[in-house]
């Protein structure tokens, strides 16, 4: 408490230096949680969009190593030349029978596909299209196809065997309509008349050109797979279990199994580096607001060298010298945090109002905003920790002076 | 040096001894500030230091108070050798038994006579807050001094601030006070004022005054006189 006083004393009589350094925690305070909010804010709106927009867990008929040819698993460590691998007949077989096995533990909706390759042709144009095929219902389940629809609607596929839903750009481009007959035609050489019965726009070019949906029954025949799927969509209750269904449904079912986060690893990854770099921003802030403490610590321990001296002789022992100063760094510091933490929160509630006009679409998008009292405790620590330090090396030299040499100098 | 046992019993009941107290400024050109001093001071003396300016007495003064250390020698109080303690140590022996009264005022700038008084007292923290407040308003009043407790050092006079000093010095009702010319900048009624509440201090709370002084009428009328030249003691005797 005494130290305190005598520490708030020499602090308050230099208000002018005081209230300049607090304002300098304050400011890199302020920011470094605007900064954080807007960050974090902007992370998780993106997450979420992601989130919606992709499946959880897709799993392909695909494994992670090619597989394992006849010649190699009867001799162990020879190298065959010259042999025509196997022929695959690729997909998932028993589609029902893995999704129950599937189903028995994890919690979520499950969605089947078999998607291929297809050549859309309507009054004499062609355009390659993937074409999935599709269980509605399912389908639905799963993902937000529904949301992007424009014409016609996704739940037709239902009720017309031969429906089809394409893109609108892909339809522009065919000059093609809802309620129109297309031709779809398979690698195989099979053709098959189609029904356009809903138009999507995704704002994804390469899903609004190319990407076709039908029911599954149809597809199988087209693409000559019956009862086969090639992917299994799982939308799962809590996604935070993604990685490990992912894994586990891989080990049981012996085909690729991914997670979103892994689907999209170098997304995350990019989040890591923005975070980072975010970090040492704010922590550059920070050390420069402690430098204004370390300047005005060091000016008062320069001024104060009498009252050392006197302190000392008084029978003060050198840690509470030291004690005071390092008060001193801490008291600008927490006056600096609290106005910081009142200004970061007023700045990033501003920014959450903030409108933005986007040119492409009609509607109005604000700053993602994301509050959290994590930024605020992060930011205050590490403004208290810079100021404690930078009081902390001027404390440490105010502890050492010598008195005599000062009380002789003093004359 | 004398073998620690042997002079316990010749040392017993002395307050401050000073055996072959040397200090050395290390520098190119070493600067012998003190050169074996030998004393010893008992309880309630009032001695005088003397000598031609810059023969060693503010120096010795620092030795004998624990603020600087001797380069030889030992200081001991109450026979504890001081040697070998801690600077922490030797704080804690300066805030019970020590009080340093400079020439120059020194006090705290920013705080008030009251305050000054208050602050090695709340450190020690002996007495509850309220004896203290009551403590510290005796002392300023027993030097005169009670129409200024709120009065900063600057709105003082030297013979004030002085008083002030002397009065912080007693603060915690030290053994020993250790007065570097505390008369040497102030005009002789302050310098009678602050003389006269040394020598009270001595007579009224059998506290040791040592005080360093070129004036050697203020000398005179102390009981023991210690004469010091280029850092030696000269003479050192009691005055009839
Ligand atoms: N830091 C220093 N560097 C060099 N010489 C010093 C220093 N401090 C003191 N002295 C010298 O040591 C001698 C003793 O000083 P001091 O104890 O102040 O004497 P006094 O108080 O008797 O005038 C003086 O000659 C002084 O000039
Ligand atoms: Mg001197």
């Amino acid at each position: 408490m005494l130290l305190l006083k005598i520490a708030a004393t020499h602090v308050r009589n230099r208000m002018r230096q005081t209230v300049v350094s607090t304002l300098g925690v304050a400011l890199g305070v302020g920011f470094s949680v605007a900064m954080a909010s807007l960050m974090e804010g902007s992370q998780r709106d993106f997450m979420t969009t992601l989130i919606e927009a992709i499946p959880h867990v897709e799993i392909r008929d695909e494994q992670r190593e090619p597989a394992q040819q006849p010649a190699t698993v009867l001799y162990d460590a020879v190298a065959f030349h010259g042999l025509r691998p196997l022929e695959d007949l690729r997909g998932i077989r028993n589609p029902t029978e893995a999704i129950a096995s599937l189903r028995e533990w994890v919690q979520g909706e499950f969605a089947q596909r078999l998607s291929g390759q297809a050549v859309l042709r309507y009054s004499g144009q062609d355009i390659g299209m993937t074409l999935v095929g599709v269980v509605p219902r399912r389908e639905l389940a799963v993902s937000k196809i529904s949301e992007d629809m424009r014409q016609g609607s996704y739940e037709a596929l239902d009720t017309t065997a031969n429906g089809l839903v394409i893109g609108r750009k892909a339809a522009n481009r065919l000059g093609a309509d809802l309620g129109d007959t297309v031709i779809l035609t398979s690698a195989g050489g099979i053709a098959k008349r189609f029904k356009i019965v809903g138009l999507f726009h995704t704002g994804v070019t390469t899903s609004d050109e190319g990407l076709a949906y039908a029911p599954l029954k149809a597809v199988q025949i087209l693409l000559e797979k019956p009862n086969i799927i090639n992917g299994i969509s799982i939308r799962l209750a809590d996604i935070k279990l993604a990685n490990a269904v992912a894994t586990r449904a891989e080990r049981q079912l012996g085909y690729k199994a991914i997670s979103w986060e892994e689907a999209n690893e170098g997304l995350m990854e990019a989040f890591v580096v923005r975070n980072a770099i975010m970090y040492t921003v704010v922590g550059a802030i920070l050390v420069v607001a402690g430098f204004g403490i370390f300047n005005i610590v060091s000016t008062i321990v320069h001024e104060k060298a009498r009252d050392i001296a006197i302190l000392k002789s008084l029978g003060f022992p050198e840690t509470d010298i030291q004690q005071i100063f390092v008060l001193e760094g801490l008291v600008i510091g927490i006056l600096g945090a609290i106005v910081g933490c009142l200004l970061g929160f007023g700045l990033s509630s501003y920014l959450a109002t903030v409108k933005f006009e986007v040119t492409t679409d009609i509607e109005m998008t604000r700053l993602p905003i994301h509050f959290s009292y994590l930024h605020y405790v992060l930011a205050c620590s590490l403004a208290l920790f810079s100021s404690g330090v930078a009081g902390f090396i001027p404390a440490r030299k105010a502890a050492k002076l010598n008195p005599v040499d000062i009380i002789r100098g003093a004359t | 040096m004398i073998p620690a046992a042997a002079t316990r019993s010749e040392t017993a009941g002395s307050l401050l001894e000073a055996r072959s107290l040397t200090r050395i400024l290390p520098a190119v050109v070493p600067v012998t500030l003190v050169e074996d001093v030998n004393i010893k001071i008992e309880r309630a003396e009032f001695v005088a230091i003397t000598g031609p300016s810059g023969s060693g007495k503010s120096s010795l003064l620092y030795l004998l108070g624990l603020l600087d250390r001797p380069t030889a020698g030992d200081m001991l109080i109450e026979d504890t050798r001081t040697g070998d303690l801690s600077s922490a140590d030797l704080a804690r022996l300066r805030l019970e038994k020590i009080g340093f009264v400079f020439q120059f005022h020194f006090l705290l700038p920013e705080f008030t006579a009251l305050e000054n008084i208050l602050i090695p007292m709340q450190k020690l923290g002996a007495l509850p807050a309220k004896s203290q407040l009551e403590h510290a308003e005796g002392l300023l009043a027993d030097l005169g001094l009670e129409d200024y407790l709120d009065r900063r050092p600057a709105q003082l006079s030297g013979g004030q601030r002085q008083r002030v000093a002397v009065a912080r010095a007693l603060a915690n009702s030290p053994d020993l006070i250790l007065a570097d010319e505390p008369t040497g900048s102030l005009d002789s009624k302050a310098t009678e004022q602050v003389f006269d509440s040394l020598q009270s201090i001595v007579k009224r709370q059998n506290t040791t005054v040592v005080a360093v002084t070129h004036d050697m009428e203020l000398a005179s009328r102390m009981k023991r006189r210690i004469h010091l030249v280029d850092g030696r003691v000269d003479y050192d005797r009691v005055q009839p």
